[in-house]
């Protein structure tokens, strides 16, 4: 199996006719706090077509991109452009994550032209998980059932650097038994952040208080959206409000994968 | 009244905002109207992207010759009659400023609304001289009465209620019956225009600022709804601009081009109710007009900024959309951000004037949400710039040692994947044990920044990465 050419202008060129290697970069929190979202994205991408792999990973180097620390941030994102060196794609289940590898990456190595070179040949063949199964591998639709209703927050970093809008509800729509309302501003930032949620946790709460809100207001009695960090901060800001609204990672809707308890819920709840 | 700043107590003004419901009552009002406006104005414009990227260049192109634009600028001026002063900074701003009000013998100046006023303390440098200034925009006036400063660049007393403007009114305007109905909005405004009315007429000297300077005719030009600006810039005998250099454009043509994209993200109008041009003193002829024209162009720390990473925030035209579309400005308003300008491009630009020292804070207090940069007119990468300080903050050592050692000790280990996964993995185990009864923690010793305000998920248990591994998944 050939991998997609490099150095070109354009993202590769989708090959659907032939089983592309996809390298899953699980995302830190999902790694550590959600394994089922990324079973969820494992069966997506098979179902899609492709062969997963699972390079040995820690995390995409936001956290010190943002916090102003460049060294750190080149040593991690050096570590993960190689570890996913043999891979045709690279697909996170976050815009965040993937916004980061896909659009930051390459000017770390402003002045270094050949790790440029290198970091926007892995910038290009990186995605985020549900824009990558419509967009590259032309999925119209799911295999799955759910019985019920939700609303889906659109995350800042996918929807603002990746424009990722239409697709996760187009997949969304092709759930049987599902029906999507609506939030008002849905596209409005939910207060995570990333550290600002710990360094600023009061402020952060109190954007997160106004999405909640919004997510009530919609009488969805489940809350999707694509990046576990905004997931986090709303699911816990609705218990702490003692709102019975089911939060979940759209993958694990799409994937049919609903067996674990959601997001911030035990097993007996 | 310039604020002495208080940006290194953000956190403290924040904690306050939050908790002050009638702040929180007008904040709410903001989320909504602004935004609404502009969308729809926007969609009146199909060619609104293209003027983005028309005004972004215009910008781009001024400030790389900045030095030539400026020059021209003076000579225009001096052409017409008037006069360029130059000022290195706020003292030597409001020096020229007041040396001119004494020089004309002035009792009493009006002013048209003004940030670069505001970032001088041009108020109290002038009554300081025995003149008395009259702000003469309706939230100015107000605020001015309040003894506050604006706490957003296009409205600056959005933070009031129109029952605290009454009682203002009537604590100042002493003559003013006590049985006069100032319940409506109109009712205040013609209350207020009466007072103004004989101000103006009073006024020896009219202060405005400058929305666009002209290069190529030596105009300034003041972008308003009142009519409170061509009052204060026609009616008394000296008119003096006060404006930064990077409010230059080279040409009639590149101002009409920004006047397109200012408004409809301003305040969602096509354009302002009055766009007035001035060039110089009153000519022969002129029906009205000042006899002495003066324009007195501040720095202030902006030249350092060009050629480096925070240029592009010179694009800046001032017109809100940044703070109007802010979820960390709808929380907090203007005044939590503790200096002259408030929202993102104050969180960019307030750093590069008083030093990240003192406005560190603010650059940090983001999400990056990018909600600013998609509603800048101008293009300005405001996130990232915002990440630009935190950088600069990170090299000088000035971020908290407790986020540094913080992210030191996450960094030893997310750059050793197996230390990394055997650590997590423990982790994950305990923290998922702990938290299964639950499934969340109502409080956590290392995120009380996070468990003060919302639950913390609990992990599901075992890593990702370990039950791939266990399943035969290939790496």
């Amino acid at each position: 199996m050939s991998g997609p050419k490099r150095g070109q202008k354009d993202r590769p060129v989708p090959d659907t006719q032939t089983r592309p290697r996809v390298g899953l970069f699980a995302t830190c929190l999902v790694d550590l706090f959600r394994p089922s979202v990324g079973f969820a994205a494992a069966k997506l991408l098979t179902d899609a077509g492709c062969d997963v792999v699972v390079p040995p990973q820690t995390c995409c180097g936001q956290p010190a991109f943002n916090s102003g620390d460049r060294r750190t941030t080149r040593d991690i994102a050096l570590q993960v452009i190689d570890a996913f060196e043999h891979c045709d794609y690279v697909v996170a289940p976050s815009g965040s994550c993937a916004g980061m590898m896909a659009k930051n990456y390459p000017e770390l190595f402003a002045g270094e032209p050949d790790m440029a070179r290198k970091a926007l040949a892995f910038a290009r063949k990186t995605f985020e998980l549900v824009s990558f199964l419509t967009d590259v591998r032309k999925a119209t639709g799911v295999e799955a059932r759910f019985d019920g209703t939700c609303t889906y927050h659109d995350s800042c970093s996918g929807l603002r650097e990746l424009g990722i809008k239409a697709q996760p509800r187009k997949l969304l729509s092709s759930v049987q038994g599902l029906d999507l309302v609506e939030m008002k501003d849905s596209d409005v930032c939910c207060g995570f952040g990333g550290t600002f949620a710990v360094k600023y946790g009061e402020i952060s709460a109190s954007i997160a208080a106004r999405k909640t809100e919004n997510v009530t207001a919609s009488g969805a009695p489940m809350l999707l959206a694509g990046d576990l960090g905004c997931l986090m901060n709303m699911a816990g800001k609705l218990s702490r409000e003692g709102k019975d609204i089911e939060v979940r990672h759209v993958a694990e809707v799409l994937a049919g994968m609903t067996e674990d308890p959601p997001i911030g819920r035990a097993h007996d709840e | 009244m310039v604020a002495h700043p208080t940006t290194t107590h953000f956190k403290d003004n924040a904690h306050r905002a939050m908790l002050d419901a009638q702040l929180q009552k007008a904040l709410a009002n903001t989320r909504t109207g602004f935004i609404e406006k502009r969308v729809l104005a926007v969609s009146k414009l199909p060619e609104f992207d293209a003027l983005r990227d028309s005004a972004r260049d215009i910008k781009d192109h001024t400030l790389a010759h900045l030095d030539l634009y400026l020059e021209a600028f003076e000579t225009k001026v001096t052409e017409a009659g008037g006069h360029v002063h130059w000022a290195r900074d706020a003292e030597e701003a409001r020096r020229i400023i007041v040396d001119l009000c004494k020089q004309y013998d002035a009792d009493s100046v009006t002013k048209g609304k003004s940030m670069i006023s505001e970032e001088i303390g041009l108020n109290s440098a002038i009554e300081a001289a025995g003149i008395k200034a009259v702000e003469t925009d309706l939230g100015e006036y107000i605020i001015q009465l309040r003894h506050e400063t604006p706490s957003h660049i296009i409205a600056p007393a959005i933070h009031l209620n129109k029952e605290q403007v009454e009682q203002d009114f009537r604590r100042v305007h002493t003559e003013l019956p006590k049985d006069r109905d100032l319940s409506q909005p109109t009712q205040l405004l013609t209350e207020a225009r009466a007072i103004l009315r004989e101000k103006f007429l009073a006024a020896d000297v009219g202060i405005t600022g400058a929305n666009f300077l002209v290069a190529e005719t030596g105009t300034s030009i003041i972008v308003t709804n009142e009519g409170n600006g061509d009052l204060t810039q026609t009616l008394p005998d000296t008119h003096i601009v006060i404006a930064s250099i990077e409010k230059i454009v080279p040409t009639l043509e590149d101002v009409s081009q920004l006047l397109r994209v200012l408004a409809p993200s301003a305040t969602g109008q096509d354009m302002s109710v009055y766009t007035t041009f001035s060039t110089g003193p009153r000519r022969a002829g002129d029906p009205d007009g000042p006899t002495n024209y003066h324009v007195v162009l501040l720095d202030n720390g902006r030249s350092n900024m060009l050629g480096g990473e925070f240029e592009e925030m010179l694009r800046c035209i001032r017109c809100g959309a940044c703070m109007n579309h802010c979820p960390v400005y709808h929380s907090v308003g203007g005044h939590a951000y503790g200096w002259v300008y408030p929202g993102p491009m104050g969180s960019v630009l307030t750093p590069s004037l008083i030093g990240v020292e003192k406005g560190g804070n603010l650059p940090n207090a983001s999400t990056f949400c990018g909600r600013c940069e998609e509603a800048c007119p101008v293009r300005i990468p405001l996130p990232k710039m915002m990440r630009h300080w935190r950088e600069r903050e990170f090299e000088r050592h000035l971020s908290p040692s407790v986020a540094r050692y913080g992210l030191s000790a996450w960094a030893f280990f997310a750059k050793r994947p197996k230390l990394y996964q055997f650590a997590t993995g423990v982790a994950m185990r305990l923290l998922g044990w702990a938290g299964s009864s639950r499934g969340r923690f109502a409080s956590l010793p290392m995120a009380s920044g996070w468990t003060k305000f919302r639950d913390m998920p609990a992990p599901q248990g075992r890593t990702f990465q370990s039950q791939w591994r266990d399943r035969g998944g290939a790496r």
